[in-house]
This record gives C-alpha cells, structure tokens and sequence, in this order.
C-alpha cells in the first residue's frame, strides 16, 4: 500500500528535475530547508529522524540536492521527506513536506481490533513493516519485492 | 548582421547567431562598462574580465548552434597587495557571470580560514560543505586563501578544507565559482604547496598597484560618493599628501586613501565644533580644507623621497 502523506502524495513520484524546482520555489521564498527519514510508516508518527541540520542561507537547490542524494544513498530503503520552514513569524513553521523516496515494498497496514468494557470495539492501525525493530524493517523485503 | 537563416535550412538550430544582439540581450556591456567607470586604474583586470565575458558570450553562441565544448573552467586566484580591489572586484565578477548565465544566482559568500576549518576532528568537512552548499549557485570568495595551508603543522584541519575544495572545484564547475585571494608572494608559496589547487584554477590574475595619479582619481572619486569636496587648497595637500603616504610602511593602495580622508573628516569635524561663534553653511559641511589633510602626521617628516619615514 503506497503510503500518502505531505504535498504531491497523490501524484506519481517526482523526479529529480520535478524536485528541484520544487526547493528552488521554496528557496525563493526564503524558506530554509530540512531533510528527514523514517522506516516507521505510521501516518502519527510526526518525529521523524533529522539528516542533519536544516539548510539556512542557501540561495541555489544545488546544495540542497546534494544531502538529498547523500541521504538517499544512506537511507535506500527508508522514507525519506523535504520539509521547508518558514521562518516569518519568528519560528520554523512547515510550508511544503513532501515524500522523496520511499522502500520499493511498501506492505502496508493491519487493522487491530480490541474488544473494550460492554463489548464495544476500538480500532487501531500498525504497518507490517513494523514487526522488526527499527532500522531493519523492509532491508529482507528488498530483494524479492525490487 | 541579421541571424536569418538562408533558405532551405529548415532545422530547428539555427545556423548563425548574432553575437551582438545576444550580447544587448544579456545586458553584459553595462556591468562592464560600470567596472570600466568605477574602478580607476586596473588595466590587466578589466582586460582579463573583458576576456572571461567574451569567452562566456562565445560559449553562449555556441550552445545555441549546438555546439558543445563543456563548461569552461572559471575558478581565479586574485593576487595583489593590500587595497588593490581584489574584493570590489570579485563582487562585480559574480554579476557579470550571472549576467552571462554561468552562475544560477550571482551572490557572493566571502570566506575566510575560520569559516572553512573547524576546531577539532571532524568538525571541518560539514564546515567546509555548509559554507559551499551556501555559495552554490554563486560566487565563493577565499579571502587570504594562504592561511588555509600552515606548513609548519603537519596535522593542521587546513588541509582537509582543501581537499574538499579540490572535489567541489572540479566535479560541481556547473555550480559555483572559486575565487582565491591574497597576496602575491604568499599565494605562490601557497600555491607551491598546493599544485593540485593551482593547476585547477584557470585563471591567475595580478592586481597591479595603484600610482599616485590613480591614487588622487580614486580619492576624489570616494570623495565624491561621500558627498564632501576639496577646497582648491585641499586638493593641493592632498597631490603632496598621496606620494608621502605611498613611501610609509603599511601602505595599502586605495585602502590608505580611504582611511587618509576618513582621518580628514575627523578633524574637518572638530574644526567645525571648535569654530562654533558662527553658524555652518552647507559648503562649509561639504568642504575639506588643506589643514585638515596636512594635520597629518604624514607631513611631519622630510619632504623628500629618504624612504625612513616613521
């Protein structure tokens, strides 16, 4: 199940050139940068893991698409996503997040059901992917999925 | 000259291209023709501008007739002694390359030692890297580039800056620009040391100093965009002033000049304070005398050339 979450999610993945002009809008627009990963799918899961510091002061995406491949190198088989902050009113607010690579396999969601007090259900999600411990989720699937 | 095709060529490239008409269309003449105005005296630098800008322009034609030669190589080193403009015109080199499309943005980020390399292990690559990823689509501008080699300090974190420098110099050309500075004797020291940077560098310019009568246009020129004038007298102090600084230690070309006339407003002012029993007109607010330019410890020596001067 392809996950859909941020600007685009709907939208086929964008290629290089397609983000590119989308960090040089945001630039423009005198937002700074920050690149994120994750292997936790979750659509709560709002923390996710910082590529090192969000990018000040950059004037051209060149720079930008340098840690975006660097991260993307390092994380193959992760989520990765560009936040861009704006900072006009005095703190980093997110303007524009958008996915930039995501696992070949994405297995998708399970739905739990509890049985709670007088025989009412609650519900609740989890990713299959989930069920290893973070960092080694969908590294097996890769092979047979491609 | 018209860039019609002749008839029967019905590709889509053209066949010839009118090299004037694209060079109006970059607006390229302005900025140079501003250098030309602006700065007094460098003859070697405008010329080699002048050079970088038509190779850009020709590069430019080129492309368009889908001709390709790669992109040409721009990084520079500025050599000259104090004062000579290394900075005014590093700052007009990132206009008029973005003028020529060889940069995306054209800002300038002027670095020095201490921007590029860190305090301890591990520190400088990401220092080295931010700085770069902010000077992408622009200029970098390497102040007192020397300082980043110390010879005498074999595990000195200099040396790893410029080893990153060498890969983004070569593999990111379409990127940013490296300009080098500093002055002459210790750049080729530098160099020296450091041939791999030297031989990436394609372009060595000198900045010659300055004469005296370049010094005086350059005075009146500063003079002139700070909105104060000489008294005739004033510029007279000023033609005696210009070749006694010129044989002091420490002199720094245009830089002294500004400090020089800096000094002069100081006493223009207080001499003004002092004289309060009538009111300033405008003139007197405009207007250097001699005496504040020969209340300096400059004429206090001998008039002649002894070259001892203190």
């Amino acid at each position: 199940m392809r996950i859909t979450q941020g600007t685009f999610s709907f939208l086929p993945d964008l290629t290089d050139a397609e983000i590119l002009a989308q960090l040089r809008y945001a630039l423009a627009q005198g937002w700074a940068i920050g690149i994120e990963t994750t292997d936790d799918p979750h659509p709560r899961n709002c923390y996710w893991e910082m590529w090192g510091n969000p990018l000040f002061d950059l004037r051209d995406p060149a720079g930008v698409m340098q840690e975006l491949d660097a991260c993307r190198r390092a994380h193959p088989h992760e989520y990765v996503r560009v936040n861009a902050f704006d900072s006009t009113l005095g703190f980093e607010t997110t303007r524009l997040s958008f996915i930039v690579n995501r696992p070949a396999d994405e297995p998708g969601f399970a739905l739990r059901r509890t049985e709670d007090e007088g025989r009412r259900i609650r519900y609740t999600i989890e990713s299959y992917a989930t069920g290893a411990p973070q960092g080694r989720r969908y590294r097996s699937r890769d092979g047979g999925a491609g | 000259m018209n860039d019609v095709a002749p008839a029967g060529s019905a590709s889509a490239v053209p066949v010839e291209v009118d090299l004037r008409a694209l060079a109006a269309d970059t607006q390229v003449h302005e900025v140079l023709e501003e250098l030309d105005g602006a700065l007094v005296g460098l003859q070697p630098v405008k010329a080699r501008v002048r050079e970088i800008a038509a190779l850009l322009l020709v590069e430019r034609a080129r492309r368009q007739l889908g001709l390709s030669a790669g992109t040409p190589s721009l990084h520079m080193s500025f050599t000259g002694n104090p004062g000579t403009g290394k900075t005014t015109v590093a700052l007009r080199m990132a206009r008029i390359l973005h003028r020529l499309g060889y940069v995306r943005k054209g800002h300038l980020v002027a670095v020095t030692r201490d921007d590029l390399v860190g305090q301890y292990i591990g520190h400088t690559a990401p220092k080295t890297k931010d700085v770069l990823k902010k000077a992408m689509g622009g200029v970098l501008f390497i102040d007192e580039a020397y300082y980043l080699h110390r010879p005498e300090n074999e595990r000195d974190y200099g040396q790893e800056a410029i080893e990153i420098l060498m890969q983004v110099m070569e593999n990111q050309r379409d990127d940013l620009v490296v300009i080098l500075a500093g002055y002459a004797d210790r750049m080729e020291t530098f160099f020296r040391s450091n041939p791999g940077l030297s031989s990436r560098i394609a372009h060595h310019v000198e900045f010659p100093d300055y004469g005296a009568a370049e010094l005086e246009r350059i005075a009146l020129q500063m003079l002139q965009t700070m909105q104060y004038r000489l008294s005739p007298s004033g510029l007279e102090a000023l033609r005696e002033y210009i070749p006694r600084r010129m044989r002091q230690p420490h002199f720094a070309n245009a830089r002294s000049v500004r400090n020089a006339l800096d000094r002069a407003r100081l006493r223009q002012a207080s001499r003004l304070v002092a004289s309060r029993d009538r009111p300033v007109s405008r003139e007197d607010l405009m207007t250097i005398e001699a005496q504040d330019l020969r209340a300096s410890r400059v004429f206090a020596g001998p008039a002649a050339p002894t070259g001892s001067e203190a």
